[in-house]
C-alpha cells in the first residue's frame, strides 16, 4: 500500500529537528560547562540526589504495580465483552484524558485537602479528618489515576487478540482458573503488559507537577529537580541536561527490559 | 442560485457590520484623564504592537469593576498590546537569555533587574519620554539595583510579612519564629523558592538576606531544615486558596495580595516580623533588545498616569510608588500599616540584591538537599537499582540467546 517512502519524510524532519536535534544538545550542555569546555562534573555532581533519584523510581514502580494490578482484571472483562458494549466501556475509560491533566489534578487537590470533600463526608461520619494530601500516597494516587488508561488499553489490545478457545481449552484440559491465568492467559497477554508498564512507567518517573500539587513539594522529584535547575535561582543548564540524560538512561534501561520481556516466548502469537 | 448568491451577500454585510461596530466603540471616550501636554498619537498610524510582560494579575483589566488599562491605551495611542504574563521573575531570565523572546516592556523585580542590568540586557531610559516618572516618591528612587536610576521606572512595591488565621492563632504574631513553632506542626505553608525561602530563615537567625558566602548558605539551609517537620507544604500562589479556604494556619506573603486576602477572608490577619523582612520593587523596564523602544516608553509613561496607576493600584492591591496617586488614596488604605508600613518598619527591612552564579548555585543547591534530605540512606539504591536493571537485561537476553541456540537444533 505505502511503497513510496517518501511518504514518511515530513515526519523524519519533524523528527530530526523536535526529537534528535533537542536530544543532541541535552547530551552537548551535559557534558560541557558553563563556557563550554569538556567537563564529567555535571555527571558526578549529581551523586548527592541519589535519594531523590530513588524516591521517583520507588513511587513511579509502586504507581505502576498499582495500575497492572488494577488493570489487569478490567481488560480482561473489557475484552470479553459484546463488541457493543466494549465501545461504550472504552469510552469511559479514556473519558477523564478529555479533559487536561492538570486541571484533573487540580480536582484531586480540592477532593484530599483537609477541609476538602472527602474529609467533609467523613466528618458527616464522626471521622476525623485524615492527612490525604502533601503525602507520598496522594502522588501515587495522582499517578495511577492520570495513567491508569495508559495501562488499560494496551492490555485490553493485546487481550482481545486472545481467542475464547484457547481458555476453554485450557479449562477442558484441567487446568484451574490460575493455572489458565498463569500458564495461558499472561504468557499471551505479555506484549500489552509490557507496552502497558513502559506507558505508565515512563510519565510517572518524570513527572514534576503532580508532586509539587498533591505531595506539597517537599518531596521532591527528578522532574521537580530538573525543574529546578531551568527554572531556579541558579539557571543550571548543564547540570539540568546531565540529569535529564540520566533519566533517560534509567527510563530506556527499563523500555529495554520490557521490550524484552514482551516479546520471549509469545513469537508464535504476533 | 440567485437566492443562494443573495444570502451570500447579505451574510458578509452582516458580517462587516459586525466588523464594524467593535471598530466605531474602539473611538469611544477615554475612560481615564490623561496629562494634554503629551503627544500620544504620534504612533497612530504605524501599525505598531507592543509586548508586554508582566506577572500575571499584575494589572487593571476590566474585570470586578475596574478599568480595562490596556484597553485605554489602545484606545488613546492607536498601539496595540500584545500583553503576556510570567509567574518567576526566573521564568522571565530564562525567557529572555535564550535569545527568541522579543518584549518591550517587562516588570521584573530588584534582584533580577540589578542582573540584567549587570548583564547588559536592559536599555537605558529615555526620562524625556516617560515626563510621568517625575512623580515617583524619592524614597523609591536611587534603588541598589539602579543607582542612577537609568534603566527603571518603579511599579509597586511591598514587603513580605506573615499571613496568619486568627480562628487557629490565639497569640499575636510579631516574629517569625512562629513558622518554626512545633505547636503549628502541619498549619504552616513556605514558599517553594529557594531565594524567599532562605530569605525568611536568614531573618529569623538575625542575618542578610544575601547571603555572600557558603558558610552563611549552610547556616540558614540547617534552620530550613529543622523547619521541615513543621511545614505542611512548600508552595508559592497557592498560598493564596490555601489560606482562603483555611486549610492552613500560617504562611508566609507579600503585602498586597494579603490586603486582597483579608477583604476576602476576614478571619486573616498580616503581621510584619520584628526581625525585619524582604522589601520588593517590581519596576518597568525595556529590554535592550527592544526595537520600539519610544513606543514602549509611552507606554512606561501611561502607566504612570495619576489615573492609570490608581485604576492599577486599586486592583492589584500592592503599593504605589507614585506620591499623587498615594495621596489619592483612601483613608483606610493609605494609612493601612500593611501596605504602606511606617518609615520605622521600613527601615528595619531588606532589599534583594543580585547575588554570584556560584552562591545562587550553591543556595539551589542546599534548598533541593533540605527538601528530599528524610530519605538519608537510601542513596545508594539508585545505583543498586541500575544495576538490577542491567544484570536483569543480560539475563533476559542470555535466556533468550540459549533458548534459539537450543530451537536450532
Amino acid at each position: 500500500m505505502m511503497k513510496n517512502k517518501s511518504m514518511a519524510y515530513p515526519y523524519l524532519i519533524w523528527m530530526v529537528i523536535f526529537i534528535a536535534a533537542p536530544l543532541l544538545i541535552v547530551v552537548y550542555f551535559a557534558f560541557t560547562t558553563a563556557d563550554g569546555s569538556f567537563t564529567l562534573s555535571n555527571i558526578t555532581g549529581i551523586a548527592p540526589y541519589t535519594a531523590v533519584f530513588a524516591r521517583s523510581l520507588m513511587l513511579a514502580a509502586v504507581a505502576t504495580i498499582i495500575c497492572l494490578v488494577m488493570a489487569y482484571p478490567v481488560s480482561y472483562f473489557l475484552s470479553r465483552m459484546r463488541a457493543s458494549k466494549q465501545h461504550i466501556m472504552l469510552m469511559l475509560v479514556m473519558l477523564p484524558m478529555w479533559m487536561n491533566f492538570l486541571l484533573r489534578t487540580y480536582a484531586w487537590m480540592t477532593l484530599l485537602e483537609k477541609n476538602g470533600i472527602i474529609n467533609k463526608i467523613l466528618g458527616f461520619f464522626g471521622i476525623a479528618p485524615l492527612q490525604m494530601i502533601n503525602t507520598s500516597g496522594a502522588v501515587v494516587l495522582g499517578m495511577v489515576y492520570n495513567y491508569l488508561p495508559y495501562m488499560i488499553l494496551p492490555l485490553y489490545t493485546a487481550m482481545v487478540k486472545i481467542d475464547d478457545s484457547l481458555i476453554e481449552a485450557a479449562q477442558d484440559l484441567g487446568a484451574g482458573t490460575w493455572r489458565t491465568l498463569t500458564k495461558v492467559l499472561i504468557p499471551m497477554s505479555m506484549p500489552g503488559i509490557a507496552t502497558g508498564i513502559t506507558m505508565v512507567f515512563v510519565p510517572s518517573v518524570s513527572t514534576f507537577i503532580i508532586s509539587r500539587m498533591l505531595g506539597g513539594g517537599g518531596n521532591m522529584l527528578i522532574g521537580d529537580l530538573i525543574e529546578l535547575q531551568f527554572l531556579g535561582n541558579s539557571l543550571n543548564y548543564n547540570v539540568g541536561s546531565a540529569m535529564s540524560l540520566l533519566l533517560m538512561v534509567v527510563v530506556l534501561l527499563c523500555m529495554s527490559l520490557t521490550n524484552t520481556m514482551g516479546d520471549e516466548d509469545v513469537e508464535g502469537v504476533i | 442560485m440567485k437566492l443562494k448568491k443573495w444570502l451570500a451577500a447579505l451574510l458578509s454585510a452582516g458580517m462587516l457590520l459586525g466588523l464594524a461596530v467593535p471598530a466605531f466603540a474602539a473611538q469611544e471616550e477615554l475612560l481615564v484623564d490623561v496629562s494634554d501636554d503629551y503627544d500620544w498619537t504620534r504612533f497612530a498610524n504605524d501599525n505598531i504592537t507592543l509586548n508586554v510582560y508582566n506577572w500575571g494579575q499584575y494589572i487593571a483589566d476590566g474585570t470586578e469593576g475596574s478599568i480595562d488599562v490596556i484597553q485605554e491605551f489602545e484606545k488613546l495611542t492607536g498601539i496595540k498590546v500584545a500583553y503576556l504574563n510570567y509567574d518567576t521573575n526566573e521564568s522571565l531570565y530564562a525567557k529572555m537569555s535564550s535569545g527568541g523572546a522579543d518584549f518591550d516592556v517587562i516588570v521584573p523585580s530588584d534582584y533580577m533587574i540589578g542582573k540584567m542590568v549587570r548583564e547588559g540586557m536592559l536599555a537605558k531610559l529615555n526620562y524625556d519620554n516617560i515626563p510621568n516618572a517625575a512623580g515617583v516618591g524619592e524614597q523609591y528612587l536611587h534603588q541598589s539595583y539602579d543607582p542612577n536610576d537609568e534603566y527603571t521606572v518603579p511599579y509597586t512595591w511591598g514587603v513580605v510579612g506573615i499571613i496568619y488565621n486568627t480562628t487557629m492563632v490565639d497569640e499575636e504574631v510579631t516574629s517569625w519564629d512562629i513558622m518554626w513553632d512545633p505547636y503549628y506542626t502541619g498549619e504552616v505553608l513556605m514558599f517553594n523558592n529557594s531565594r524567599d525561602a532562605f530569605a525568611i530563615a536568614a531573618k529569623k537567625l538575625g542575618m542578610s538576606l544575601n547571603p555572600q558566602t557558603e558558610e552563611e548558605i549552610n547556616i540558614i539551609a540547617e534552620e530550613l531544615k529543622t523547619q521541615k517537620m513543621v511545614v505542611q507544604a512548600y508552595v508559592m500562589d497557592e498560598i493564596f486558596d490555601k489560606m482562603g479556604g483555611e486549610e492552613a494556619a500560617i504562611a508566609p506573603y507579600y503585602a498586597g495580595d494579603a490586603i486582597t486576602m483579608i477583604a476576602d477572608n476576614p478571619n486573616l490577619a498580616f503581621a510584619i516580623p520584628k526581625e525585619g523582612t524582604n522589601y520588593f520593587v517590581d519596576a518597568m523596564c525595556i529590554p535592550a533588545s527592544s526595537k520600539k523602544k519610544e513606543a514602549a516608553e509611552m507606554f512606561i509613561n501611561f502607566m504612570c498616569e495619576t489615573e492609570v496607576a490608581a485604576a492599577n493600584c486599586d486592583f492589584i492591591g500592592y503599593s504605589t510608588p507614585i506620591q499623587e496617586v498615594w495621596e489619592q488614596l483612601d483613608d483606610e488604605i493609605k494609612y493601612s500599616p500593611i501596605a504602606y508600613p511606617s518609615a520605622e518598619v521600613l527601615k528595619n527591612t531588606e532589599t534583594f540584591e543580585v547575588l554570584d552564579d556560584d552562591i545562587n548555585q550553591k543556595m539551589d543547591q542546599a534548598w533541593s538537599m533540605m527538601k528530599s534530605y528524610t530519605e538519608g540512606g537510601s542513596g545508594w539504591m539508585i545505583l543498586a537499582f541500575l544495576i538490577a536493571a542491567v544484570a536483569l537485561n543480560i539475563f533476559v537476553l542470555w535466556r533468550k540467546y540459549h533458548k534459539k541456540k537450543r530451537d536450532n537444533y
